[in-house]
């Protein structure tokens, strides 16, 4: 599978990451490493094989419905570089 | 052109769980921003979900109320977007494995009752809540910036997809009304549409009539009441059909329903189409039900609005309508059937509740809990007109004075001395007495003019102070006239 420079862009845009020219170079090459290692997966025959979507052989782990406490509203807000009246200030959206 | 809409509808239903879906936060509406929060809802390194059972509980109910397939095999996925309002830059929902899938919900037309298809059913959790703030207050396109508040965020909701099977506002009004009366029965949300635990979104599209192609759609987000949302397709119908009618075209977008201007406006669109990258969720591990569990919560659920429907035309003789405005809401339904256990005219009963019980609450902005009287107080009411007691322009006015004294009929009847007079002696007593005073109109009776009969009865009613039967009367007049 080619990997494009374009498309190394357009994931780091998607994680809003900033990249220069030569990291997108750089990147490229080595993100395309990887798949390539990967890609040898393909030349196993899975046709019979089911899908596997989580490694550990567990199914329904859940809960009880029941309250435990949660944090203060000043720790919640302690990591907010931007606070305003119990909110997090965040700047515009669109 | 006449066109024809298709309109699909996403509702997202927030859960009543005393918890979130994976924390065990509180899901208080209305509590002090950001006080329902810990380091899972923030998205915090080293955190971990873990699911709550009554949310898959819950989901399944609905699956089951909305005769959908509940999955043998289903899983979370991430949703992957960048957002102020989710601290994690992913949400926790399904994709390709939901928990509901291929059901159906009858609603209610003028054309008589129309099957719409349920796609899925799926458990995901809410995001966080911001409020715009700045510039022009309150309005997204003009703030300066956003308040985030998560104590919403991560709260369990169910999205319901419906097919696109609804073709105009008032079907979609149908169908949003009807998902709420189930998802009510079933008890599974508050379904409190103003603190946003009910929230739609609508796919509106139109076609030429009589073609099958569906056309560009829009999406039409913001619409907070099911008011709203009916307006809010009509208003999108006919934009779309002028559109198409000036030769353009519909452009596929969201657009927002601003309820000041009463019109759909295109939300900015985003700068690269939604890409979600969805994958499976790592963290949580699959949901696989058993039969069992699965007939366990079938067996738990209530008779439904369409079930009790059905019933209660066979049980009681309603008419199909009558029987869907009683259980249109549950409370209406129950307090009707405790109360045909008072009387044998339940179709009296039903009236009555539907016609002057209804149009009293409704001037009076009063709810059941808030009535003066019980169903045994109506039904004696009832009961008094069926045996003849009283006549039905006299009932009007008892049940206005039960409806504000809660005073008891037979009582009213009694001290107002209503009792309507069905004895025959006593009527002929009085018709022999008014006919002794009319001759002339007797005279004319008897000469071919008939219908002189009503001013006798009217004499009669008259010296019975309207307490005669006026059937009996009219009976008893023909006879002797007629001798």
């Amino acid at each position: 599978m080619a990997l494009s420079e374009k498309d190394v862009q357009y994931v780091a845009k998607l994680a809003r990451l900033e990249v220069t020219d030569q990291e997108v170079a750089k990147y490229t090459q080595q993100l395309a490493n990887i798949l390539e290692y990967v890609e040898q997966l393909n030349k196993l025959d899975t046709a019979n094989v089911e899908p596997l979507t989580h490694p550990l052989d567990v199914k329904n782990v859940f809960r009880e419905d029941k309250v435990q406490p949660s944090l203060t509203q000043q720790e919640v807000l302690s990591n907010g570089p931007e606070v305003q009246s119990g909110h997090f200030r965040v700047p515009k959206i669109m | 052109m006449e066109y024809e809409p298709v309109i699909g509808l996403e509702v997202h239903c927030e859960l009543k769980t005393a918890t979130k879906l994976f924390c065990g936060c509180r899901t208080t509406f209305g509590n002090e921003a950001n006080t329902q929060v810990c380091p899972l809802c923030l998205g915090l390194p080293g955190t971990l979900p873990v699911m709550n059972q009554k949310a898959v509980e819950y989901a399944v109910k609905i699956g089951l109320a909305l005769n959908c397939t509940i999955a043998k095999y289903s899983k979370m996925d991430r949703k992957n977007y960048y957002y102020p309002d989710l601290p994690k830059a992913y949400q926790i929902s399904q994709y390709d494995k939901p928990l509901n899938y291929g059901g159906h919900l009858d609603i209610v037309t003028k054309e008589g009752t129309k099957r719409i298809g349920v796609t899925r059913a799926h458990l995901e959790e809410d995001a966080g809540k911001l409020v715009h703030a700045g510039g022009k207050a309150g309005r997204l396109d003009s703030s300066d910036y956003s308040l985030a508040d998560y104590n919403r965020g991560g709260i369990p909701l169910v999205e319901i997809v419906s097919e696109p099977d609804l073709r105009s506002a008032d079907e979609a009004y149908a169908y949003l009304t009807a998902l709420k009366n189930i998802l009510l029965y079933i008890d599974v949300s508050d379904c409190n549409m103003e603190e946003g635990s009910l929230r739609c979104d609508a796919n509106v599209s139109i076609r030429p009539k009589g073609t099958e192609k569906f056309g560009t759609r829009t999406e039409i987000k913001n619409m907070n009441s099911f008011k709203f949302a009916k307006q809010a397709i009509e208003y999108e119908i006919k934009r779309q059909a002028a559109l198409l009618d000036k030769g353009e075209r519909v452009v596929q977008e969201s657009r927002l329903w601003d309820v000041t201007e009463n019109k759909t406006k295109t939300m900015r669109s985003k700068e690269e189409a939604h890409d979600y990258r969805y994958f499976p969720e790592p963290d949580l591990v699959p949901i696989i039900l058993s039969e069992e569990y699965v007939q366990n919560i079938r067996k738990s659920l209530p008779e439904l609005p369409s079930a009790k429907r059905a019933r209660f035309v066979s049980q009681y003789g309603l008419s199909d309508y009558d029987g869907g405005v009683l259980t249109s809401e549950q409370v209406l339904a129950d307090w009707f059937e405790t109360g045909a256990k008072h009387t044998k005219n339940a179709k009296g009963l039903a009236n009555w509740i539907m016609g002057d019980m209804a149009a009293k609450m409704k001037e009076q902005e009063k709810e059941l809990k808030d009535l003066k009287f019980d169903q045994k107080k109506l039904c004696e009411l009832v009961d008094l007109i069926e045996a003849g007691t009283i006549n039905s322009k006299q009932a009007k006015e008892v049940f206005a004075e039960m409806f504000d004294l809660g005073v008891s009929p037979a009582e009213v009847v009694k001290s107002r001395g209503m009792a309507q007079v069905s004895d025959p002696k006593a009527i002929e007593t009085a018709v022999d007495k008014v006919l002794a005073e009319n001759p002339s109109v007797v005279a004319d009776y008897k000469g071919g003019k008939q219908g002189v009969i009503g001013f006798l009865v009217g004499k009669v009613m008259q010296a019975s102070q309207g307490k005669a039967n006026p059937k009996l009367v009219n009976e008893i007049l023909k006879k002797k006239l007629d001798a």
